[in-house]
């Protein structure tokens, strides 16, 4: 395993080098971009912005909503003890517990996705430097096909050092 | 941001994690002495039994269940802020975010815990929790009791969640920066991340989708807590406007604890650079806002009651204005409004100092407006054959005295072991193009240097 990577200290310098290694014929998939906090308005930090998320909570709100609505009527139906004059089923009282167990889910399941999709708990990737969290931003590639190319068009872009491990 | 600026942010706010003075121990000791006091106290109540405190036919509930109201008021203070916040993208939100949010998790914490306590056999909780039993008796969903158990877990278990999804790349941060032990821990909390556009993305979403689903759920959670008073035919609970009023209450307390809990913070852990007068000067605003809200119900329900001059009623109105409970029902309406309104409607007023006298005012006032919804109305139901009078024993001072003792200590050791401000969050913040306007900076600036 190898990879190649140097450290940038602004986002148009470290966008340039990523232009520069698509320049050079590496695909974007193959690009490693690391920073310590978000990069807004950055084109190179706009990759992988599409998600599910919205989505899967959605549907886990959905889930929950079902859940709740299932369990407050066979509950109710399980021990058909009148109460306070209310119905068996009282759907006034069932709505709060729906509407918790849906707001649940919903929570649950963006989590969950968060947590899969961004591949937490998860190993270091092979390219990382504590830098990062300095301000400085981490453009490389890993095992490269061309690492002579990768290291050029990372220099171009004005590295200071570029690493190869 | 350069990289020098970035240096000095992550080692001001990781200075309180790997410094430690015997100031620090010495307020951790006496904080953790009175706790175990508490929980000896709590021991010795389990073992003598519920006798031991003043709760007393007609009072069933007394201090127990003010405290639990009251924690979860105080609770109010963070994540609801702080996902309004984030919604609104309010750029002065992010050194707050975190302090407001621990103190939502630790007061739902102590709050839910007053309900166990005040169960007397509070190795029966379970009960409360739906599973079937061998007899297949469920939980009856149409108690209000029974609401607040799902309530306390949904807000709880997002609050959490929405507290400790934002640390992880400051776990990264202090993995990256410390040694031995420190590293492993740190390592391992930070469940390896990098901070890849991808991570970063997959957060911000998760953040956002959290923040819209946990406002319903915190303005829930405290009518819940009101429909435990407002489903009884009690005087003076049984109003449509308990729900809406507890909420206002509720978020007027938050505020207040977290005014203190930042001033605190503020102070001790030298964080002037980043808790700035700015973040006072809006949080009192939001402050005298809330208590011109609570002033505003308090007469709404007042007038409703007197106009309507139902025996019942009026005997616990006349019984908190005018009768024995009288000096506290006073006393609750200065230190919520008097006080508040006072010192934050003037601008020279409205100082730090300003700030915290009004919220430690506002902290009182609302333990007070808890008990005083509690009380009276149980010690004066309907017919006045069945009144009651209800005094405090030692065992429920020394427990409530015991959760603020608890809650503090909690938020210390927090402050030690995490930073107590989001260092990315800051760190983004600072970027060119979160960059305050030019209106904006000057006006940033002569507060900064008026109120420093």
């Amino acid at each position: 395993m190898s990879a190649v990577y140097a450290l940038y200290p602004d986002g148009d310098s470290a966008g340039r080098a990523v232009n520069g290694l698509r320049a050079a014929g590496v695909s974007g998939d193959a690009i490693t971009v690391i920073t310590g906090e978000p990069i807004e308005h950055h084109e190179f930090f706009e990759t992988d912005k599409a998600t599910w998320m919205w989505y899967i909570a959605s549907f886990g709100g959905l889930v929950g909503l079902l859940f709740a609505t299932w369990l407050t009527r066979m509950t109710e139906l399980a021990w058909p003890l009148k109460t306070g004059n209310m119905p068996i089923v009282a759907w006034w009282p069932n709505l709060i517990i729906m509407f918790e167990l849906t707001m649940l889910f919903a929570i649950l399941s963006a989590v969950i996705t968060l947590l899969v999709t961004a591949g937490l708990p998860g190993r270091r990737s092979k390219i990382y430097d504590p830098r990062v969290m300095d301000g400085r931003i981490l453009v490389g590639v890993a095992d490269p096909a061309d690492a002579a190319a990768v290291e050029r068009a990372l220099a171009g872009a004005g590295a200071a050092e570029v690493i190869r491990n | 941001m350069s990289e020098a600026s970035s240096r000095k942010l992550s080692d001001d706010l990781l200075r309180p994690l790997l410094e430690t003075s015997w100031r620090f121990y010495a307020l951790v000791a006496f904080l953790g002495s009175i706790v175990l006091m508490g929980l000896c106290t709590w021991a010795y109540q389990m073992y003598m039994g519920f006798g031991m405190t003043g709760i007393n036919n007609p009072i069933f509930w007394a201090f127990y269940i003010t405290n639990f109201v009251f924690w979860i008021g105080i609770s109010h203070a963070g994540t609801l802020i702080s996902a309004i916040l984030r919604l609104v993208n309010a750029g002065w939100r992010r050194p707050v975010t975190r302090c407001a949010e621990v103190i939502t998790a630790f007061a739902l914490m102590i709050g839910a815990l007053f309900p166990i306590i005040h169960l007397g056999r509070p190795w029966l909780f379970f009960w409360l929790m739906p599973y079937p039993s061998e007899r297949l008796i469920w939980p009856n969903f149409r108690s209000p009791l029974v609401w607040d158990f799902f309530a306390i877990t949904t807000y709880l278990t997002g609050s959490v969640l929405f507290l400790v999804l934002p640390m992880i790349p400051d776990f990264a941060l202090v993995r990256d920066k410390t040694t031995g032990w420190r590293r492993r821990v740190y390592g391992a909390l930070s469940l390896g991340w990098t901070g890849t556009p991808k991570q970063w993305h997959r957060l911000e979403s998760a953040m956002s989708i959290m923040a819209i689903a946990i406002i319903p759920v915190a303005v829930s959670v405290h009518t819940i807590v009101s429909f435990d008073f407002s489903m009884a035919p009690v005087p003076m609970w049984h109003s449509t406007m308990f729900g809406p009023y507890f909420v206002a209450g509720a978020i007027f307390s938050g505020i207040a604890g977290l005014i203190i809990a930042m001033a605190a913070l503020r102070k001790f852990l030298h964080l002037e650079a980043y808790l700035q007068p700015l973040h006072f000067q809006n949080l009192g605003k939001l402050l005298l806002l809330m208590s011109l809200l609570w002033a505003y119900f308090v007469f709404a329900e007042r007038l409703t009651i007197w106009y309507g001059n139902e025996p019942s009623e009026i005997a616990v109105m006349y019984v908190t204005q005018k009768g024995s409970f009288a000096p506290l029902y006073w006393t609750m309406v200065v230190c919520n409004f008097v006080i508040p309104f006072t010192v934050l409607s003037l601008r020279k007023l409205r100082t730090i100092s300003g700030c915290v006298v009004a919220s430690f005012g506002v902290v009182v006032g609302m333990w007070l407006e808890r008990f005083l919804i509690v009380v009276p109305s149980l010690g004066h139901k309907y017919l006045p054959y069945s009144w009651g009078v209800y005094r405090p024993r030692p065992v429920e001072l020394m427990i409530t005295v015991a959760t603020f003792a608890a809650m503090t200590l909690l938020y210390v050791l927090f402050s030690k072991l995490v930073p107590i401000i989001s260092i990315w969050e800051m760190k983004a913040g600072q970027h060119p193009t979160h960059a305050p306007t030019p209106a904006v900076a000057r006006r940033e600036a002569v507060l900064g240097e008026t109120h420093a």
